[in-house]
């Protein structure tokens, strides 16, 4: 009995815990992503670059809040910041749609054509972030670390297996959930959440109802922003903030929006942690776990792992290919690309 | 002049004018009906007095206002309603979200309109948590109908609106856009289904490659031998 609560607790301390805070960034990510593609219809490069600015505006506000003194206690000190840190990101957005994206919408560019422009844009904006606070690693997590710690876990229920969970990924997954039912809330019961809705849906026919296409364009920006700075910063919290990561984290963001049926804001989050509990799983070596859980005899010798974790994010690349080939609309029947 | 106008039209898609000289006008509580052969440009011509295509001659007023430059969003705050042929529901929203997003632009209580639609068919007040793309055809069409309808226009355009519904169905809509025209809306629009909407139509537009050929009332113009041979086979 033992031996099966220790192989759970280890599946939870190595998978379960971090996949949550890992699927929670995915989700905020896709979620931005999704609300793009079905309102601006184009699948939008630069969102990891924004979530990079973000991200990078947060730092600079707590190093700026940490040298005058100020702190959350237990809680990092960047939770102070996101709230400007989203307003800055919100401008930087608006002021890319107005000075690129409109112009292309105007001329009524081909959707192919706007998602060059947004890798422009992506080119654009890690410039940017490269000129204003460098290539290197960022570390600006203060405040406590753990919500619990492994030897406390021990102690507390007596088994060989720590459990471990970071402040950080406790206030990922909770903030990620409340933002995502605030989004929910706001498309559903809200008027111009309505209106987004029905001009994803049908552009000629909000047109007709009188819906203005332009302020639906704004109020998405600010959202996506929004979306895009706080999941950068719990990222950047989480794992410690380099601007290259960001690159690369497009491909699971964009697997988890495909995934989980681009366009559709709920498959957004069920694709993002479908991505993180796969990647987590696959990349996982259970020799500790079978060892627990197997006879002595079978005690296996090797890792046991199915793949090594360099090919995670390749991983998020394979989801994506058997998703487009058994279901090409994503799980929950988005539209399809 | 009627209350809604559309008078000389001429014009297209660009390229090659598709209306000549083509007139079509309503008048208050009244139906007026466009019908013609294939291309004759009957959408064509709904689509220019709505403002969804630029027309080089001609004019189109409402209530002697001209409104020939408005764009169509422009022309709904004008009071008119347009349904078009297809794609006229949100179909990933529920019946209730689609008649609350016609009545977009107002900014007053819709709660006695949305009665009044639900009042007039009945079955959307049954569906009306129902996403609009899992009703069938004739329920679409009175989504579509009801969301022109929230904004309380004074003339509705209807663009084929029993394409591919029974005739079962066709019936009771020709009946419901009967029942709309009776509190004062003017309604005009184009059938294929050319007999039995001349039956219910105050006036008749037969539309030939873009011209007026026949323009009468309705009953005049089924009971006229050569429409009848030409256009309503026989």
């Amino acid at each position: 009995m033992t031996d099966i609560l220790n192989a759970l607790v280890i599946l939870a301390n190595f998978i379960f815990v971090p996949a949550m805070a890992y699927g929670s960034q995915l989700a905020l990510g896709a979620l931005g992503i999704t609300m793009v593609y079905s309102i601006l219809r184009f699948s939008n490069f630069a969102h990891g670059e924004l979530m990079s600015f973000g991200a990078m505006t947060t730092i600079l506000l707590t190093w700026a809040l940490q040298s005058s003194g100020y702190s959350l206690g237990i809680f990092p000190t960047a939770l102070l910041a996101i709230p400007v840190s989203i307003l800055v990101t919100v401008i930087l957005a608006v002021a890319i749609d107005k000075s690129v994206y409109q112009y292309y919408r105007k001329i009524r560019a081909e959707p192919v054509t706007l998602l060059i422009v947004s890798i422009g844009v992506m080119f654009l904006i890690s410039g940017l972030i490269r000129f204003i606070i460098g290539p290197k690693d960022q570390v600006f997590t203060d405040g406590q670390r753990f919500i619990m710690k492994a030897r406390a876990f021990k102690k507390m229920t007596g088994l060989n297996e720590g459990l471990a969970i970071k402040m950080t990924q406790g206030i990922t997954v909770v903030t990620a959930f409340v933002l995502v039912a605030l989004v929910f809330w706001f498309l559903n019961k809200t008027r111009t959440g309505k209106s987004m809705r029905a001009y994803s849906d049908n552009e000629d026919l909000a047109l007709l109802s009188g819906i203005n296409p332009e302020r639906v364009v704004l109020i998405t920006w600010v959202i996506t922003a929004a979306l895009a700075a706080v999941a950068g910063t719990l990222y950047g919290l989480d794992k410690s903030y380099k601007p290259f990561t960001y690159l690369s984290l497009l491909l699971p963001i964009f697997s988890a929006a495909i995934v989980g049926g681009v366009g559709n804001p709920l498959g957004a989050i069920a694709g993002g942690f479908v991505i993180a509990f796969s990647e987590l799983t696959i990349t996982f070596a259970y020799k500790k776990v079978l060892t627990y859980l197997l006879p002595e005899s079978m005690a296996p010798d090797t890792l046991m792992q199915l793949l090594s974790t360099d090919y995670k994010i390749a991983l998020s690349f394979v989801i994506l290919v058997i998703v487009l080939i058994f279901k090409p609309t994503g799980l929950f029947s988005g539209k399809t690309i | 002049m009627s209350f809604l106008l559309g008078a000389n039209m001429t014009g297209g898609y660009g390229g090659a004018d598709i209306l000549h000289d083509c007139t079509i006008g309503v008048e208050k509580g009244e139906i007026a009906v466009v019908v013609g052969p294939n291309g004759a440009g009957k959408s064509t011509a709904m689509k220019a007095i709505f403002g969804m295509l630029n027309i080089r001659q001609g004019q189109v007023t409402i209530d002697g206002e001209d409104i020939t430059s408005l764009k169509p969003e422009e022309r709904v705050l004008k009071g008119m309603g347009f349904v078009p042929q297809t794609n006229n529901v949100f179909t990933s929203m529920s019946v209730e979200e689609n008649l609350e997003m016609g009545a977009f632009i107002r900014r007053d209580d819709i709660t006695s309109t949305m009665e009044q639609v639900y009042d007039l068919f009945p079955i959307l007040k049954e569906k009306r948590k129902q996403p609009a793309g899992e009703l069938s055809g004739g329920q679409r069409q009175q989504v579509a109908v009801g969301r022109a309808l929230m904004t309380q226009p004074k003339v509705l355009m209807l663009d084929e609106p029993t394409a591919g519904v029974s005739p079962i169905v066709m019936d009771e809509l020709f009946d419901r856009i009967i029942e709309v025209a009776r509190t004062g809306i003017a309604i005009l629009m184009v059938e294929q289904n050319a007999k039995q909407a001349l039956n219910i139509a105050d006036k008749g537009y037969v539309l030939v490659q873009g011209e007026n050929r026949y323009t009468d009332t309705g009953a005049a113009l089924i009971a006229n031998p050569e429409v009848r041979r030409a256009f309503l086979g026989g």
